[in-house]
């Protein structure tokens, strides 16, 4: 039985063809993976099924009745559910409130939170995913908040539900868990919209396999008629090599020393506790862990953008100052931070402005405190072009970019002042297979012209492919540093969870 | 935690009351009961900027909507010659005055402090340019006891009795949004599209109709205020007579933590402030400048949200338009 059918659907925004005359189906019981690079349009296009978006042409139809464009009301009437990308929940209310929103049971002229609540553990322990129920969302982390979602997509018996990239900020196992919960409700006959770039999910679980690139349909297969690397080449266009490729590590001196450092976090917590590392010139380490151990604590501290409570970093034998971004930088480390948006680009302003940002004010970007635009303007297009941003200008604003490009406008500009320690963190989160195999690229590139690479990454086969050495990280701690080569991932995933062996 | 304090912070108030029932329910009477009669116009003002901050709509167009409905509605009433008219007229006022702000902030997507700034300017203006001098209407305020309730031990002389139909409509009103916002759906609603409006958006709910829709009852509050002022406390219509009550509004509401009934009790204490200098001024304090005496309430705006300002946390949305397309 066809579920979902979307005929010739067609969105332009302003200057993109977000989506160009697609047409898909989903039966009953069937996952279908939409797979796509960033900018790609699935979001868009789920968004239109969604009544988020309105379309411009085309006809969507659930269980045969045509559904009116942006009417969010009748999709869920017509039992769609969609868990989104960015979190939709409220952040200062509880567990139970976030999920009834929008449909409360009542008791006369209130709303009923003693059936609420019952409604919320009946529903988690109908389908395994256990929340407390008076939980305040705000104080979960990522993967229940997730599971919140999930929820409240499920409480409306839903015939399709509509997942938008659910595995971005989950950690390994979470991953598995969230997997294995879209197969069971698969089975049970709902059908599934699966959202993701990450082919490893494609073809560990989508029975149908449909493409977009650039607004278009560009192809549909399924699992068994491809692999990760044909898949990867519809996604992006041409060929893409998934594995990195590195010459063995010519390691010199320590650049990077971080000595007992002690770092709280936003809670006041002790986040990292007595952390002890080097970094050496010439290599690149890997910090594996599960985020939320003290990882995003760590690499501020470094930075200068969070205070130390105890220990010293040396930055090329030097000790660095304490909270003084600026300060850190002049001495040569860069760092790729984890939040793009809110740490690494000023999106208002143009990229040629957030080429420049670390180094407006030298020379030749300024004389004795005059700016200089045109040799801005210069190393701008020179680096647009080098680092392959796509964008009709560089006096674009940085907020027009998709997120692939907004993160290749952040690598460009740190990787391109030839610093001795380059701190990189999530350097390839939420973009795209293309961007990713670049980014990787510059990374080990920075690397064999003698950099020292300090890599903080959630995605344990990042680590895996860049690391010359890999520290595994849990509750603030070093608890394992292991040999890149070889790294065995069911054992760096025991240290991750913080098993003993 | 937050629960804890609360209740804490309640808990003090109401030994302090006790005490001071117990050591001298005159004085302690007759303060609450002025504490309300200045209080209350303030409060009720608070609600109109809690319904739309709450729900993600910053106003500070308080002020303009109760200065131009006082108008309309006391020379509607000068000129029937019914006061109900007049208050009809304000409410309508009220109502037109936030609507615009509405239409501006939530379909436009105007920036909402300009939004308001605009309010402001044009009443103040409009008032200004079509005033008319030296007309009054009857003050015909009637103060009456509440027949059971004033007999109350504690409560009873200090709230239900010798007040006007403002407060005790208050009174009955304050407590009915609190138990709004807190227990029925159009509060839940209301309370997420101020936080996160993509949430309720994604579960059916509209966040522009919602957000319409209490902007506008808002503002019917603040010209039932405005009219009062004219119609009944004073008896007459003077420019800019709302000198700022629409601003100390908001800081009630900031200090009472978008709560409304946290927002009355800031409003009663400003009250308390206000009765105080004018306590001061009957018995002639001759020490301290009259300048000086008239400040207080003042002084306190500004001591209170100097010192809490910095802990309170506003509606996540407030002063941000909803884009559906980018949700």
């Amino acid at each position: 039985m066809i579920l979902l059918e979307i005929k010739e659907l067609t969105k332009t925004f302003p200057g993109v063809v977000a989506n160009e005359k697609i047409s898909i189906e989903v039966n009953k019981g069937e996952i279908v993976a939409l797979l796509g690079e960033n900018g790609a349009g699935k979001s868009t296009l789920v968004k239109s099924v969604f009544g988020l978006v309105k379309p411009d042409s085309g006809t969507i139809k659930i269980k045969g009745d045509v559904i009116e464009y942006g009417d969010t009301a009748a999709a869920i009437a017509h039992g769609v559910g969609m868990v989104h990308q960015h979190f939709q929940l409220v952040q200062v209310m509880t567990v139970t409130e976030n999920i009834i929103l929008g449909d409360e049971p009542r008791k006369g002229a209130f709303v009923s939170m003693k059936s609420a609540r019952q409604e919320v553990i009946d529903l988690s322990n109908k389908y395994g995913l256990e929340v407390d129920p008076d939980a305040i969302v705000e104080d979960l982390p990522v993967g229940l908040q997730q599971r919140i979602e999930i929820l409240k997509a499920l409480r409306k018996d839903i015939d399709l539900l509509i997942l938008d990239e659910p595995t971005a900020v989950l950690t390994p196992q979470e991953i598995d868990e969230l997997l294995s919960v879209i197969k069971n409700l698969a089975a049970s006959g709902v059908g599934v919209l699966f959202i993701t770039h990450k082919l490893r999910e494609v073809m560990a679980i989508a029975d149908r396999v449909v493409v977009l690139r650039n607004g278009k349909l560009v192809g549909t297969t399924t699992p068994k008629e491809t692999d990760e690397e044909g898949l990867a080449q519809m996604m992006v266009g041409r060929n893409v090599v998934l594995r990195v490729e590195k010459k063995p590590a010519l390691v010199k001196e320590t650049v990077l020393e971080i000595k007992n450092l002690s770092v709280k976090d936003d809670r006041n917590l002790m986040a990292v506790n007595d952390f002890s590392i080097e970094v050496h010139a010439g290599e690149i380490l890997g910090i594996a862990g599960v985020e939320g151990n003290g990882q995003r604590e760590l690499v501020e501290a470094v930075c200068g953008m969070r205070n130390r409570v105890t220990g010293s970093v040396k930055i090329l034998g030097a000790e660095s100052p304490n909270l003084n971004p600026h300060d850190v930088r002049l001495m040569g480390l860069s760092n790729i931070p984890e939040d793009r948006e809110k740490d690494g680009l000023v999106s208002t302003y143009s990229i040629a402005e957030n080429m420049v940002l670390n180094r407006y004010d030298q020379p030749p970007f300024a004389n004795r405190g005059i700016r200089n635009f045109s040799e801005r303007d210069k190393y701008a297009e020179a680096l647009v072009k080098e680092f392959d941003v796509r964008t009709p200008s560089f006096h674009n604003l940085a907020s027009s970019l998709s997120g692939g490009n907004k993160q290749k406008v952040v690598v460009a500009r740190e990787l391109s002042q030839d610093s001795k320690v380059i701190v990189a963190s999530q350097p390839t989160r939420g973009v795209d297979i293309g961007s990713i195999e670049f980014i990787h690229n510059q990374l080990v590139s920075a690397r064999d012209n003698g950099a020292g690479v300090l890599l903080v990454s959630a995605e344990l086969d990042e680590i895996l492919s860049l690391s010359d050495r890999i520290a595994v990280m849990y509750e603030g701690k070093v608890v394992a540093i292991l040999n890149g080569e070889g790294a065995d991932r069911q054992h760096i995933g025991r240290l991750m969870a913080g098993l003993k062996e | 935690m937050r629960k804890i304090r609360n209740y804490t912070i309640a808990a003090v108030l109401l030994a302090v009351w006790i005490f001071g029932y117990v050591l001298d329910s005159g004085i302690t009477n007759s303060v609450l009961s002025s504490g309300l009669r200045f209080g209350m116009p303030l409060a009720l003002a608070a609600m109109v900027g809690i319904m739309c901050e709450r729900s993600g709509v910053i106003n500070i167009g308080i002020e303009g909507t109760m200065l131009l409905s006082g108008f309309f509605g006391f020379y509607a009433g000068v000129y029937t010659k019914n006061v109900l008219i007049g208050f009809a007229a304000a409410i309508i006022a009220g109502i037109t005055a936030s609507f615009l702000h509405a239409m501006m902030t939530i379909v436009w997507k105007m920036d909402q402090i300009i939004a308001g700034t605009i309010i402001n300017i044009l009443a103040s203006g409009l008032t200004s340019f079509l005033y008319v001098a030296g007309v009054t209407i009857p003050n015909n305020w009637p103060i009456f006891d509440i027949p059971v309730l004033s007999k109350l031990p504690l409560v009873g002389e200090s709230f239900f009795s010798q007040q006007g139909p403002i407060q005790y409509l208050g009174l009955i009103f304050i407590p009915f949004i609190w138990i709004m916002m807190y227990k029925t759906r159009w509060g839940l609603r209301t309370r997420s599209i101020g936080e996160n409006p993509g949430s309720a958006d994604t579960a059916g709910v509209s966040v522009i109709r919602m957000r319409i829709t209490n902007v506008v009852l808002g503002g019917a509050i603040g010209g039932l205020v405005g009219g009062f002022i004219c119609l009944e406390l004073v008896g007459s219509f003077s420019k800019e007579f709302t000198a700022g009550a629409g601003f100390t509004a908001l800081a009630l509401m900031i200090f009472g933590r978008w709560n409304p009934l946290g927002a009355f009790a800031a409003a009663i204490a400003f009250g308390l402030a206000q009765a105080l200098s004018t306590q001061l001024q009957i018995f002639g304090v001759q020490e301290i400048p009259q300048q000086f005496i008239n400040i207080l309430p003042y002084v306190f705006t500004i001591a209170v949200l100097a010192f809490s300002a910095g802990k309170v946390r506003p509606p996540a949305a407030a002063g941000a338009p909803y884009e559906k397309e980018k949700a």
